[in-house]
């Protein structure tokens, strides 16, 4: 061995955890070389698929006539539920209610209703549009009110948690209010929209290329429609351009049909709806109509609250579930109520089918919270920031520290994160400083508001609560990492890379990120729920353990020396004193001894486990928990506003990446704003909806950000739990950091009344809906 | 059926394509230039854009035929001799991306909002000037950052030529 060599080996290696990198792919994203499925190289005789969409709400259909499509130049072939040889069902639910192509009965105006199959995608798109389908009109409602008014079911059994007696404690209290709110939803606009290539096999094999967060539920999809096992399917993403919930169960259709007529025409086909139909026919944000009566004192502190969320789900249940169980979880923020009483309503409506999006119905829950704050605050005349401190949750044993749902809050990081903000941030003087200018301002008003965050991590569903991964290391050092997360462009790819790095004490550039597949790590879980990094990062931290762990049995038998010797060293293995060796003539050196070099690693979150039916259990590993600072001003005769500043502290314990963290940050904060203010869909009376383009959808753009936006991570805080590197999840929960962004739009409209009335701003706080708010409020103060 | 004759990244280039073929189109499908990407299918995401004579452009916007006669660069064609143009660079060094998708035509935005501003570029102009390219990830911060970043290194550049 040159000893020489070893004088100036590394202290450390390149891109540990807790070190900032790069997004592995930012060097193809800047260069264009980064492929996405419709930047693929396309096989021979490839062929595209269309959807042809119901132009009714709710009806029956009489007949189809598709032989103009059929007859239509290139057109290959036309695919009806009829053609479906397994089940005529992509639900994600299991309750069979979402037909891949809605057969007698459409249920929303946009269904996919049948497929065609062409030689151009120009032509497929051309024929769809050339059906003939008589319908036989069926009443239907589009929204909540029309749902709540018709008497609708609901798509899947709503959720109640309480604890204590609300209906007393309501009835006792000092001070009683009642209201309403209305949250909207939102469109993810995820930049590349849904596609799926299929590529026939042999015998009953596909291969499907997919743009989604849950391959595994992909390959589960396309056997159940076409009618085979799960193991003739196999479903990669290398990568897709934005996700956000989008992706986690809409994906199935696009695959499911680019599959079912890639075996039937034993062509390869793709599936690439562009974005109109992408809008029009796949789910989006839950909208919700939140009804709420709270009991408190003169001091702001909250007695109880009782809580109706009601839901637009669509016309199948999807993940509504799930959505609106996570909406009352979050029903609280970071708030005790001492008695609770809440229940969720998932109602059917004649629309497309809602679904995950970031916060996953989280976001709702904590606005129709931080309403009620707000309704407290302008009742008794005070800041709703003392309201929030006044009712926040204790600390571990306090007796303030039990949820809706029975689960202990045991890392409450709340006070501190708040107070460090509004210290930081200037709250106090700025308040006061808006306080003054809005006296004498006659037309434009300013606002400011600090919100907290306090967000559960786990799937709530325990199952999904799992993740593998699988390593292998060659016989050169050079290393192999695959795991079930997919990478939207949260960095997850990197974030795991760096977890394997940091096991073997490789450089990162060692390890070979590999695209994600359901041939080599099965039965995974979406890439959802902020659960990504501590799942798979987790899987691939054991699959690094088992090898390290036959290596350091090799090791201590070779050189006869004890295991605890051996130290895995940057790129270089250290045989007690004996001996140091650079990691790839190592690797070698166990090769020739019959080493395993791979592994496939596993992780299943420990504590967790909920009882739905009896509303109680520990749903949550762990909280995490984050508070922004937002100022605007608004113009009280247009309804115009602009976001001034927003500064924001967030605990993402301690980061395995600070980069990519107040990336996910910053982009969060940014679309959660785009959800309050702008961001609003609307359908007309007929259920057409006619927002599915950016020109009537506005999402925030580059001159919407803050003006001034400060992001600082809570560089102290550590998982209390033992996660990966002691990190926390940070996909969703900094999302419901914007909720700030409408509560200073409603201070700054409380200003014309004074701050006595409550604006009671619905969502999204548009400038229609600012000025509607102002007037109401001119109007009732004089 | 039209006939265009292009110079591509350097490079003259000729096809045959329908009439209604879309630039992108031509540029993706027939040359497999595939960074050039299509989000929206409206003109306005943004993430097609591409230079026409050194001016951006969303090439979903315009007809192959249209850009016919004309030199097109592609954001394949934005490095010199293996050399990251600046802002690229300094897209991949400010974080100023997550999903990438919408990279490529910012970046190709980025190039010419700084070509055309110069050393009097403010923040006010950056932002106004990316207000044709949509993204869904980062929230702008750093793309912002990075416009900036790379105009300062191109303006030192600039003056260090002079």
């Amino acid at each position: 061995m040159d000893n020489k060599a070893l004088d100036i080996a590394p202290l450390e290696i390149r891109g540990p955890m807790h070190s900032t990198l790069r997004h592995d792919s930012a060097h193809k994203h800047v260069s264009g070389t980064a492929e996405y499925i419709d930047d693929m190289p396309e096989p021979a005789g490839l062929l595209h698929g269309a959807l042809g969409l119901s132009d009714r709400a709710h009806a029956e259909i009489l007949s189809m006539d598709l032989s103009a499509v059929t007859a239509y130049p290139g057109v290959v072939a036309v695919l009806t539920g009829a053609d479906v040889p397994g089940e005529n069902d992509v639900s994600p639910s299991g309750k069979h209610d979402e037909p891949l192509l809605a057969d007698r009965l459409v249920q929303f105006h946009g269904q996919p209703v049948f497929a065609v199959i062409a030689e151009t995608r120009d032509a497929a798109r051309r024929a769809a549009r050339l059906a003939k389908i008589t319908y036989r009109d069926l009443p239907f409602w589009t929204d909540i009110d029309g749902a709540l008014a018709n008497g609708a079911p609901v798509v899947t059994d709503g959720m109640t948690l309480s604890r204590g007696d609300a209906r007393a404690a309501l009835e006792d209290a000092p001070r009683r209010l009642k209201g309403e709110m209305r949250i909207g939803g939102q469109e993810h606009f995820y930049l590349e929209g849904h596609i799926a290539l299929a590529i026939p096999g042999e015998d009953e094999d596909v291969t499907v290329w997919s743009s989604t967060q849950h391959p595994s539920e992909v390959q589960h999809m396309v056997g159940h429609v076409l009618g085979i096992a799960s193991n003739a399917v196999t479903v990669n993403t290398r990568r897709m351009g934005g996700g956000f919930g989008g992706k986690e169960t809409q994906g199935n259709q696009f695959a499911a049909l680019a599959a079912l007529a890639a075996k039937k025409l034993k062509r390869a086909v793709k599936f690439r709806p562009d974005r109109d139909e992408d809008m029009t026919a796949t789910g989006k944000r839950h909208d919700f109509l939140v009804s709420y009566d709270v009991g408190f004192d003169d001091e702001g502190r909250i007695h109880a609250v009782d809580a109706t969320y009601a839901a637009r789900c669509g016309y199948s249940a999807d993940l509504s579930g799930p959505v609106t169980d996570r909406a009352l979880f979050h029903a609280d923020n970071s708030y005790f109520y001492p008695n609770v009483h809440l229940t969720s309503k998932p109602l059917k409506t004649h629309t497309v089918s809602n679904t995950a999006f970031r916060g996953f119905g989280g976001p709702q829950g904590m606005v129709g919270c931080e309403r009620i704050i707000e309704e407290i605050a302008y009742a008794l005349g005070k800041d709703p920031l003392e309201i929030r401190k006044a009712n926040f949750y204790g600390p571990k044993g306090s007796g303030r520290d039990v949820t809706p749902y029975h689960q202990q809050v045991e890392d409450n990081i709340i006070d501190r994160v708040v107070s460090e903000l509004e210290a930081s941030s200037d709250y106090q003087e700025r308040r006061r400083a808006i306080i003054d200018f809005n006296r004498n301002s006659r037309v434009i008003r300013k606002g400011i508001a600090l919100t907290p965050v306090k967000f559960g991590i786990s799937f709530t569903m325990t199952a999904f609560n799992q993740a593998g991964a699988l390593v292998h290391v060659y016989s050169d050092g050079s290393i192999h990492l695959n795991h079930g997360g997919t990478e939207m462009g949260q960095g997850l790819y990197t974030k795991v890379a760096q977890v394997l790095a940091d096991a073997f004490q490789v450089d990162i550039d060692k390890v070979k990120i590999t695209a994600t597949t359901t041939a080599k790590v099965p039965n995974t879980s979406a890439t959802a729920a902020s659960s990504g990094t501590d799942l798979n990062g987790a899987a691939a931290y054991d699959a690094a353990r088992q090898i390290k762990t036959r290596l350091i049995a090799f090791a201590a038998e070779r050189w006869n020396v004890a295991p605890e010797s051996i130290r895995f060293a940057p790129n270089r293995v250290e045989i007690g004193n004996k001996e140091t060796i650079p990691f790839p003539d190592f690797i070698r050196l166990a090769y020739f001894a019959r080493v395993q070099l791979s592994a496939a690693g596993f992780y299943k979150t420990p504590k967790i486990h909920w009882d739905r039916a009896a509303g109680r259990g520990t749903p949550f590993y762990y909280f995490a928990y984050g508070a922004s600072v937002t100022e605007v001003s608004i113009d009280t005769l247009t309804g115009e506003y602009l976001i001034d500043r927003a500064d924001i502290l967030h605990d993402v314990g301690k980061s395995l990446n600070p980069a990519l963290d107040i990336g996910q940050v910053e982009g969060a904060y940014v679309q959660g704003m785009g959800w309050l203010t702008t961001e609003e869909l609307w359908w007309d009376n007929k259920g057409r909806l006619r927002t599915h383009a950016p020109s009537t959808y506005k999402i925030p753009l580059a001159s919407d950000r803050p003006k001034i936006f400060n992001v600082s991570l809570a560089e102290w805080s550590e998982n209390t739990e033992a996660t990966i590197g002691k990190s926390k999840a940070v996909g969703e929960p900094p999302f419901m950091l914007a909720i700030s962004v409408l509560e200073a739009l409603s201070m700054a409209v409380a200003s014309v009344a004074d701050y006595r009335i409550c604006p009671r701003l619905d969502a999204p706080a548009t400038p229609e809906r600012i000025l509607m708010a102002v007037e109401r409020l001119k109007a009732a103060r004089t | 059926m039209a006939k265009v004759t292009l110079t591509v990244n350097g490079r003259t280039v000729s096809g045959d394509c329908e009439d209604r073929t879309l630039l992108v189109h031509f540029i993706r499908e027939k040359l497999g230039l595939t960074g050039t990407h299509v989000g929206c299918d409206t003109n306005q995401c943004g993430a097609c854009v591409v230079h026409m004579d050194g001016k951006s452009v969303k090439s979903c916007s315009i007809l192959a035929v249209q850009a016919s006669g004309s030199s097109i660069t592609t954001i394949e064609g934005l490095a010199q001799n293996g050399e990251m143009h600046p802002v690229q660079a300094a897209f991949k060094d400010n974080h100023g991306l997550q999903c990438g998708f919408c990279t490529p035509g910012m970046v190709m935005t980025a190039v010419d909002l700084i070509n055309r501003h110069g050393n009097s570029l403010t923040e006010e102009t950056v932002r106004a000037g990316l207000e044709g390219n949509i993204c869904r990830c980062t929230g702008y911060h750093n793309i912002v950052k990075a416009v900036l970043s790379a105009a300062a290194e191109m303006g030192t550049a600039r003056q260090a030529a002079e």
